[in-house]
């Protein structure tokens, strides 16, 4: 991550322009991590979606804090705000007012405020921990293909075709169904919540694991490995402090937008009815109480489905803020 | 380069068989797989085979005819044993004997539902032209509209066009598909009721009204996908334009239309045809998000409800089909860069 691009203080003491333009300011040696670090700062675009991303994570972290705080409750019965004949909110715009901000629910008049704030608790948490999960392996095993080659590579490869092959959103509707009861002796949310994860994020990592392989293989013919080697380091010592710390710039950018992917795909799986099941919010289930209603109460459609808009967009944009500061080749 | 000439036929079958061979052996792998999970979860869960053999009987059964029911489904035997029956009967059919008469399931058999007692197969063939007629009408609209509007935005790198274009691309791949395909109802369905009553209509009963109650999926499907390709060829085309052999291209006196299209246009989408072909393989499986919203009768529907029914032979079938097209698009896409690539090493 330092040598070919740092410019270190003697350097800069030899170029005569630096000498005469600044007086006292001297070029600073900079680090690959800081030169990128600058060029993150001056993209307003990246900047604007980070902070963004801080904030719904922080409201995803401490979305049980807020609501108290708040005194928001994401599974009271508010039915007198609930038309009993046509079933939709009273009042203009799904029923907003200061007490709910969003609306209420159709049917059962819930808040949907303290709803989409639950939801992004449960999405913010399988997004992450599915791209932890596929990230982990995915570099491991790509890794490891990528450096020892030979048999060990085809092994890992052909098995990373075989987890390409399967039909991924198919599968991870089928699995997480018949997982729903709970398997291997958990019940309740949480372990729903691992449920998703492990099927999001177990069959995702050929993804990164390919990348990951990719460089590995330019990355080992590197004079700089020649040189690990030479002076009797082994495997192991190799991989992690020699090439992982190569690979972070990737694995990054990569992680950044694996981030987005999920949480589009846990929604698909909530709004087909197998992600978290009710009455735990969730922003896909919310997409898939609101087919019955999007004619009679279009506001509680437009609500949730911004939440994700909202969510992937910023994580989208942060990818690809960080990928160009990252590696300044692509485009 | 050299091998372009004479030893190149031989070469390029001799690819062609491996990769047919490697296509057969992983789809068994996939439904090897997938048998084990689906059979070995509910026994995770706790499920013996006598449960299994329940849900084929219905409520409350006497325990001979469970008994019964679990022998001749092969419940009993090993797993391995009731792989190798499951893939004899996709391949040679397989006789059944779950009432008091044995019944021959015809080849492709995917056995019968646990809830209505029919054979699999002829119910998703019956739903593959809905999802092929979803699939393929998005997939023309996609590449087409993604492509010219990706290659655009490289030539023009930077202009309002760009910029606006590859706005409206990174918001298309950030809004999830089933949201589109509701707001397209609301507007277009029931605001203005331009796409009434969408119901599907086979292309052979009336080619006029099955386009036009598909337009609202294909386009919602093609949108997210037109949005995907336009950065995926941008990028693409930005990275060729650089290259050295453009400059000689512009060199030699070319147009710029041919450096363009023969020069940079065809390295820019031969990694695009593997992404094509993949996307492609994946909606052939089932768009099941799509088919749920716009309620279209395709494979994908019939997954999502064999799911909520819980009934392991449809899932089954299903699975195994999606594997199947995935496997055979990425055959394709191999086989078709031979002809793309002159690059290609056949090893």
């Amino acid at each position: 991550m330092t040598a070919p691009v740092q410019v270190t203080g003697s350097a800069a003491e030899a170029q005569p322009e630096a000498m005469l333009s600044g007086m006292g300011t001297r070029i600073q040696g900079r680090s690959l991590r800081q030169i990128a670090w600058m060029r993150f700062k001056r993209d307003k675009v990246a900047v604007a979606s980070g902070i963004v991303v801080v904030c719904l994570t922080l409201v995803a972290a401490f979305a049980r804090v807020i609501q108290s705080v708040f005194g928001l409750d994401p599974n009271a019965f508010h039915q007198d705000l609930v038309d009993p004949v046509l079933l939709k909110p009273k009042g203009a715009f799904g029923g907003i007012s200061w007490e709910h901000p969003l609306g209420v629910e159709p049917q059962l008049g819930r808040d949907v405020l303290a709803r989409i704030i639950e939801g992004s608790w449960v999405s913010l948490a399988v997004a992450f921990g599915a791209t932890v999960l596929s990230v982990v392996i995915g570099t491991v095993l790509g890794v490891i293909a990528g450096y020892y080659g030979g048999w060990i590579d085809s092994v890992i490869s052909r098995l990373m075709d075989v987890f390409l092959a399967f039909p991924l959103l198919l599968f991870a509707i089928a699995l997480s169904a018949s997982l729903q009861g709970g398997a291997f002796g958990l019940h309740g949310l949480t372990p729903h919540i691992g449920v998703l994860i492990f099927v999001i994020g177990f069959f995702s990592w050929p993804y990164i694991g390919r990348i990951v392989r990719g460089q590995t293989l330019s990355l080992r013919e590197r004079e700089f490995i020649d040189a690990a080697r030479s002076l009797g380091a082994r495997g192991p010592y190799i991989l992690f402090k020699e090439l992982l710390p190569n690979l972070v710039a990737p694995i990054i950018v990569y992680s950044t937008l694996l981030i987005p992917t999920n949480i589009l795909f846990e929604a698909g799986l909530s709004f087909l009815g197998v992600g978290v099941q009710p009455p735990q919010a969730s922003w896909g289930g919310m997409l898939n109480q609101a087919i019955t209603f999007y004619q009679v109460d279009p506001m509680f459609m437009i609500v949730p489905g911004a939440a994700i808009f909202i969510t992937v967009l910023a994580f989208n944009m942060l990818g690809d803020g960080l990928r160009d500061a990252l590696d300044p080749r692509s485009h | 380069m050299a091998a372009r000439r004479g030893p190149r036929r031989p070469a390029v079958t001799a690819y062609i068989i491996r990769r047919v061979v490697g296509a057969v052996f992983l789809l068994f792998a996939v439904t090897a797989i997938t048998f084990a999970i689906f059979f070995l979860v509910p026994r995770l869960a706790g499920e013996t085979s006598t449960q299994l053999a329940a849900q084929y009987v219905g409520r409350d059964p006497s325990p001979e005819a469970l008994a019964a029911v679990e022998k001749n489904l092969g419940f009993d035997l090993p797993l391995y044993q009731q792989y190798w029956q499951f893939v004899q009967g996709i391949f040679a059919g397989r006789t059944f004997q779950y009432g008091p008469d044995p019944s021959y399931c015809q080849a492709p058999c995917f056995g019968y539902s646990f809830k209505t007692h029919l054979p699999v197969w002829p119910e998703i063939a019956e739903r593959i032209p809905v999802t092929l007629s979803l699939a393929a009408g998005a997939a023309v609209i996609w590449v087409v509209v993604g492509v010219a509007i990706g290659v655009l935005s490289a030539l023009k790198r930077g202009s309002l066009f760009d910029r606006l274009s590859m706005g409206v691309a990174l918001a298309g791949v950030s809004l999830p598909i089933f949201f589109t395909a509701l707001i397209s109802l609301a507007l277009f369905s029931y605001k203005w009721p331009i796409f009434e009553n969408l119901r599907y209509v086979p292309l052979t009963e009336d080619p006029v009204l099955w386009a036009k109650n598909l337009v609202l999926p294909w386009v919602t499907l093609a949108f997210l996908y037109s949005a995907l390709y336009a950065r995926l060829t941008r990028a693409g085309m930005l990275e060729t334009m650089g290259e050295d052999y453009i400059r000689t291209a512009r060199a030699k006196g070319l147009t710029e239309r041919r450096v363009v299209v023969r020069h940079g246009l065809r390295a820019a989408l031969t990694p695009l045809v593997t992404i094509f072909g993949l996307d492609l393989g994946l909606l052939l499986g089932g768009a099941v998000l799509t088919e749920t919203a716009f309620s279209l009768p395709g494979v994908g529907q019939y997954a999502v409800q064999a799911i909520t029914d819980n009934d392991l032979p449809k899932i089954m079938a299903v699975t195994t089909l999606g594997g199947f097209f995935i496997v055979v698009a990425n055959l394709i896409v191999d086989v078709l860069y031979v002809a793309l690539d002159p690059r290609v090493r056949y090893s």
